[in-house]
């Protein structure tokens, strides 16, 4: 038996959110006692993976695997999952994880626990918590099936560095045509995703317009941040859907989220609450934001966040 | 084309969340319940291809009496037949397979659901009901067009759109974006009327199995007191972000 954890990648380099996954890996495994085994698809630099405890590195390459197609890495994780005898896979909450892992679940006969946001506080039974009504609550779910599937919110438990000499052992897989055919693909150049980011810097109505984003992007840029939005901003056209963030639009969980011009309505705060660290830059200081912020700056965004970039600068240039 | 929108009933999105029962049940009292909004814009979807392409939609949910005044909103939006499993959803495995029992009698060539719930957020319903029943899957869905017996889909994903295409039968997770906010249908007061009068069955059917149970519930804890910085002391700011935060 043992605990295998999906290492994803993106354009063959794994993801930062992988070493919080082994971090929990490694602290299930002295509760269960079982070896934790790494399974990473097409990536060059593996060994970063031995700060964070692996018993075992399984290492694909296989050309056919360099586009995500959620049928056939859901198939090779089950495949894995079996040889392996993992009865605990753990993988993380990102879009693509979400896809292969409901997938996966009926194709092991696994239970899955989406959002899991602790180490589970009981094993016999199993017992986990996860949040819920997006963010606004947690609950305590037992599982009541002997194989599980843990998809982890991002920066729910933390990294942790566990040096460790894996057996690094490569296999290779074959697969049955998917029905979905993957035809083309646009990024968004240039700009860092959400989803990866470290810090996201969002703005909303308070920004009176499109054409003063000019701000918020030299912000960002410093900060090496990515730029997000309230609905209202996406629904007037001022910014793209993707950057729309909150219960209805993209969930945000980073180590650090600043909010300008954002009231911090119900439906936003649902969404990003979970970011550890929250600034608000509000004119107004009864803005239901200041309630769940930990810094705040009662001041017009327009002064504040120019002054706030060149200062940022200004620090960055003598700390490095 | 028939076709199938998976409905889940949730809370409006400004419900207060509680839970009563010494923590063990979720508090409906003054809840307001809406159509799941990732499912309003794949119903949207829905009537487009109703009155496009002269689609016939049914629409369905699982869950007790009070799930009605949803499916019958949905009915006065544009669905033709309205289906209730009648069970308490307990878990997205039991959900899944009682759906896929019910897809599995009438042979739908799409089956919509959204890309999560907002009250389980699971992400998992059409997943699992993709995988029981050998369907095509496509998820956070933000275009789908649909030729003879081909559909072509725009996903989002991390840092961009990408496009896929497949057969029919076909499910899908929809999510803003598949129709634009300012599309999605209000049921008018001839819908209203209409909808009295169209079909509308509840199953029972308790063949599911759970593979788990939610235990209890809890919030997250009071926020500690914010610090206010004062716009003329930014260095204090960014001496709290790197000293006490550690996040730059
Ligand atoms: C079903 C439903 C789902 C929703 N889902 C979401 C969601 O997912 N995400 C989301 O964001 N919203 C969502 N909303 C909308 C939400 O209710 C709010 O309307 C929205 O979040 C408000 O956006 P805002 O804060 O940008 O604008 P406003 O509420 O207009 O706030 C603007 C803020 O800017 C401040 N301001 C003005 N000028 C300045 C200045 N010069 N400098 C600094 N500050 C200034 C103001 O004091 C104010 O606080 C949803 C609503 C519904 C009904
Ligand atoms: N009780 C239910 N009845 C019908 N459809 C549901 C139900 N629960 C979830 N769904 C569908 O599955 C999607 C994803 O739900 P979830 O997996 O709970 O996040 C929802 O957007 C609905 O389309």
């Amino acid at each position: 038996m043992s605990i295998l954890v999906y290492i994803e990648s993106n354009e063959n380099e794994i993801k930062k959110s992988s070493f919080e996954l082994l971090s929990y890996a490694k602290e299930l495994s002295k509760k269960l006692s079982l070896k934790v085994i790494a399974l990473v698809i097409n990536c060059s630099n593996i060994s970063t993976l031995q700060e964070f405890g692996p018993d075992k590195i399984l290492s694909i390459n296989q050309t056919k695997l360099n586009l995500f197609n959620a049928q056939n890495y859901a198939e090779l994780i089950s495949n894995v999952s079996k040889s392996t005898d993992a009865k605990n896979i753990i993988i993380s909450d990102s879009v693509n994880c979400k896809y292969l892992a409901s997938l996966l679940s009926v194709k092991i006969d696994a239970a899955l626990i989406s959002n899991v946001v602790s180490i589970p506080s009981s094993i016999s039974p199993f017992i986990v918590k996860r949040s819920t009504f997006s963010n606004k609550a947690f609950c305590d779910i037992k599982i009541n099936s002997d194989i599980k599937i843990l998809s982890i919110s991002k920066n729910s438990f933390g990294v942790n560095k566990n040096k460790s000499e894996p057996i690094i052992e490569n296999i290779e897989k074959d697969f049955i045509e998917s029905g979905i055919v993957y035809e083309s693909v646009e990024l968004s150049s240039g700009s860092v995703s959400i989803e990866d980011a470290d810090i996201v810097v969002s703005a909303g109505r308070g920004m009176k317009g499109p054409e003063n984003w000019n701000i918020i992007e030299d912000l960002a840029k410093t900060l090496n941040a990515a730029t997000a939005c309230s609905k209202p901003v996406s629904d007037l056209g001022w910014r793209p859907h993707s950057e729309h963030v909150g219960q209805t639009g993209k969930p945000v969980s980073t180590n650090l989220y600043i909010a300008i011009g954002i009231s911090g309505a119900i439906q936003h705060l649902a969404g990003v609450s979970s970011s550890k660290v929250k600034v608000v830059i509000n004119t107004d200081p009864e803005a239901p934001f200041f309630k769940v912020a930990d810094y705040g700056i009662v001041g017009d965004a327009f002064d504040v966040v120019p002054k706030l970039n060149e200062k940022l600068k200004a620090f960055q240039a003598e700390n490095n | 084309m028939k076709i199938l929108v998976c409905i889940s009933c949730v809370p409006d999105t400004t419900s207060k969340i509680n839970f009563t029962n010494n923590n063990t049940e979720f508090d409906s009292s003054h809840v307001q319940y809406v159509i799941n909004p990732n499912d309003e814009f794949g119903l949207t979807r829905a009537v487009w291809f109703k009155e496009n392409d002269g689609a016939e939609i049914d629409v369905i949910s699982v869950g007790l009496e009070n799930t009605d005044q949803i499916l019958r909103k949905a009915l006065a939006i544009g669905a033709d037949r309205g289906y209730r499993i009648n069970q308490e959803p307990t878990d997205s495995y039991q959900v899944a397979k009682l759906l896929s029992n019910h897809i599995l009698k009438y042979n739908y060539d799409l089956v919509i659901a959204g890309r999560e719930s907002i009250d389980y957020n699971g992400g998992m319903v059409p997943g699992i009901i993709a995988e029981i029943l050998h369907l095509n899957y496509v998820t956070n869905c933000v275009d789908l067009k649909i030729n003879e017996n081909r559909a072509k889909i725009k996903r989002e994903i991390e840092g961009g759109i990408e496009t896929l295409s497949c057969k029919l039968p076909l499910i899908i997770g929809a999510q803003k974006g598949l129709v634009e906010e300012s599309d999605l249908k209000i049921p008018n007061m001839r819908g209203i009327m209409q909808a009295r009068s169209k079909p509308f069955e509840i199953i029972e059917d308790n063949k599911a199995e759970t593979k788990t149970n939610t235990i209890s519930f809890s919030k997250p804890d009071n926020h500690k007191e914010i610090k206010l910085i004062s716009p003329n002391n930014l260095d204090e700011l960014i001496d709290l972000l790197h000293n006490e935060a550690k996040v730059i």
